[in-house]
């Protein structure tokens, strides 16, 4: 129920913004047949925004939405709008790709089960996003803890410094080229 | 000679003059190696900053360079209190990822096992909370009736807090008759104590006046956060990962999610101890119903190595939801494992709801917060 009208509203969100790339979302089914030889194509191509729809049972979430930076805020407004909470925000370093990306993780307290995640990609090189913390006062950790892991920095952010990391750490140790 | 100095002499505080307090980071209130920055006007808190990652482990890190059986034990380096919740989203996920068919009777061992330990987890925290509010022997208590949880696993896993007792595909070790008869014997044994606790504790007017109507946090708060267990319970929230997203064989079991609606701390409390009844439910069914079987897969991959892709898996641990995001490359590595944590949402929002309350409130608040550090710090 709430994951259609979410699905919908990012839909529209993707539609209104006129994303060129934007495609419709894969039919399920396709998705969801995945084998070995479909999923490794997956990885190979590069993924397009849009929402796609998964499998609960396999992957854990219902939507799964790629969203470009600059309509991560709007995307999340959504979410926020849909009453959700926040679960987590972390990262990824694909450095095959020279992309970061980050994941946010948002579910509902309620019985209408929906686990939404939305992830965006950045350049490796130039590591800015928008800060989501003006929307959930609640993303100021994990903000906070992303940028120590991966040195993205959160534009906005209220207060930026490491939070598990020693003050004076000037490394960020999940990136995929760090040495110890 | 001067004139002697007049050291009683009243002291004029400006209403805006403010000190930096540091609660932390060793403390006996914080409950391990945290810290707080707050700034105080007299006995009120204007602000406080959490500081948090003394005992930073990087088990993340540990994660994208361990093969998955290795990881194994790490989980229970997080939260030495309920350890086995957190091996338990873990080996869900990869289940999940990797298609891995666990026998039922093993999925019922699960159960029983977490539900032991949560109530352990519980007895922990109900010793320690009111240790903090000055009352020393309900901890005394507390401690001996998790004593016999502590015994009963440590007979079953080979330990008694670090369990590293869930593999993929099941358990490593059956449960013997001995396991069923000293968890027969405990459930009433558990419930009379329970109303032991209540008499002690609850009904306490000292205990009473510290948590009633102490630090209110509302459901939007919760939400902003995303705050779980009883912090969000006690906010009238009816979350629990166990009902509302079922996962492994809990749908089978008939118990309740205790739901307060005063949102204070004794509502916090109030969820908690209505959970250890609940837990006793749950292992007294899981007894009952125990199916007979194996407790590991006929068929398992000799190398754990999930197809591509993005898995989540949340659980339902004593301090709250605990997700498991594996990122996999179908290595035998996972190339990214993040490990969500619910104290460290709990514990966020502190600096925002201590605002305003006085410090002895505050360390109240925290107590039912149910903090336990490694885990925070991960």
């Amino acid at each position: 129920m709430i994951c259609e009208k979410t699905k919908i509203a990012l839909e529209n969100l993707f539609a209104s913004k006129g994303v060129e790339e934007t495609i419709e979302p894969e039919p399920v089914q396709e998705v969801e047949t995945a084998g070995e030889n479909v999923d490794e194509k997956q990885q190979e191509l590069p993924r397009p925004d849009g929402v796609i729809e998964r499998d609960y049972s396999v992957h854990g979430y219902h939507l799964d939405a790629q969203v470009p930076p600059d309509l991560l805020i709007d995307a999340v407004k959504i979410v926020d709008e849909g009453e959700f909470f926040i679960e987590s925000i972390t990262g990824v370093d694909w450095i095959k790709e020279n992309q970061l990306e980050i994941i946010y993780d948002f579910s509902r307290y309620d019985f209408d089960l929906c686990r939404v995640v939305i992830r965006t990609r950045i350049a490796r090189d130039n590591p800015e996003i928008p800060t989501i913390t003006t929307i959930y006062a609640g993303a100021n950790w994990h903000e906070r803890e992303t940028r120590d892991f991966f040195g993205i920095n959160f534009v906005g952010h209220p207060h930026l410094v490491p939070l598990l990391l020693p003050e004076d750490a000037d490394f960020h140790p999940l990136l995929k080229d760090f040495k110890a | 000679m001067n004139a002697p100095v007049e050291t009683n002499a009243p002291i004029e505080i400006q209403p805006d003059e403010t000190f930096i307090l540091n609660v932390g980071p060793q403390h006996p209130a914080t409950h391990g190696v945290l810290r707080v920055k707050m700034e105080m006007n007299g006995e009120y808190i204007v602000d406080a900053e959490t500081v948090i990652g003394y005992i930073h482990r990087m088990h993340e890190k540990m994660g994208e360079i361990k093969t998955y059986p290795q990881f194994l034990m790490n989980l229970s380096r997080m939260d030495y209190l309920g350890a086995l919740g957190y091996s338990h989203g873990h080996v869900l996920v990869v289940e999940k990822a990797s298609a891995i068919e666990v026998p039922e009777r093993a999925e019922y061992i699960r159960a029983i096992m977490v539900e032991l330990n949560r109530i352990a987890s519980h007895l922990f925290w109900f010793g320690a909370f009111v240790m903090d509010l000055g009352g020393f022997s309900p901890l005394m208590y507390a401690l001996q009736d998790r004593e016999h949880i502590l015994d009963m696993l440590e007979a079953v896993t080979g330990s008694r807090l670090t369990y590293c007792y869930f593999r993929f595909g099941g358990v490593y070790n059956d449960i013997d008759d001995d396991f069923i008869s000293a968890a027969r014997k405990f459930i009433p044994r558990m419930r009379k104590s329970l109303k032991k606790y209540h008499k002690l504790v609850t009904g306490n007017i000292i205990f009473r006046k510290r948590l009633e109507g102490v630090a209110p946090l509302s459901k939007e708060i919760c939400r902003k956060y995303g705050a779980s267990s009883a912090v969000a319970r006690g906010s009238g929230i009816n979350f629990d990962v166990r009902k509302n997203e079922p996962y492994s064989v809990y749908p089978e079991f008939d118990f309740d999610i205790p739901v307060y609606h005063e949102c204070d701390s004794m509502a916090r409390y109030m969820v908690r101890m209505d959970e250890i009844e609940q837990s006793l439910r749950i292992v007294e069914q899981g007894l009952a119903k125990l199916p007979d079987g194996p407790v590991m897969p006929k068929k398992k991959p000799k190398i754990i190595k999930p197809p591509a892709g993005d898995y989540y898996q949340a659980v339902e641990t004593a301090r709250g939801s605990f997700g498991v995001r594996l990122v996999s490359d179908g290595d035998k590595i996972p190339y990214r494992l993040k490990l969500r944590s619910p104290t460290y949402s709990n514990m966020h929002l502190f600096d925002e709801a201590c605002k305003g309350m006085m410090i002895m409130d505050a360390l109240a608040f925290m107590g039912s917060l149910d903090l336990v550090i490694p885990e925070i710090d991960r």
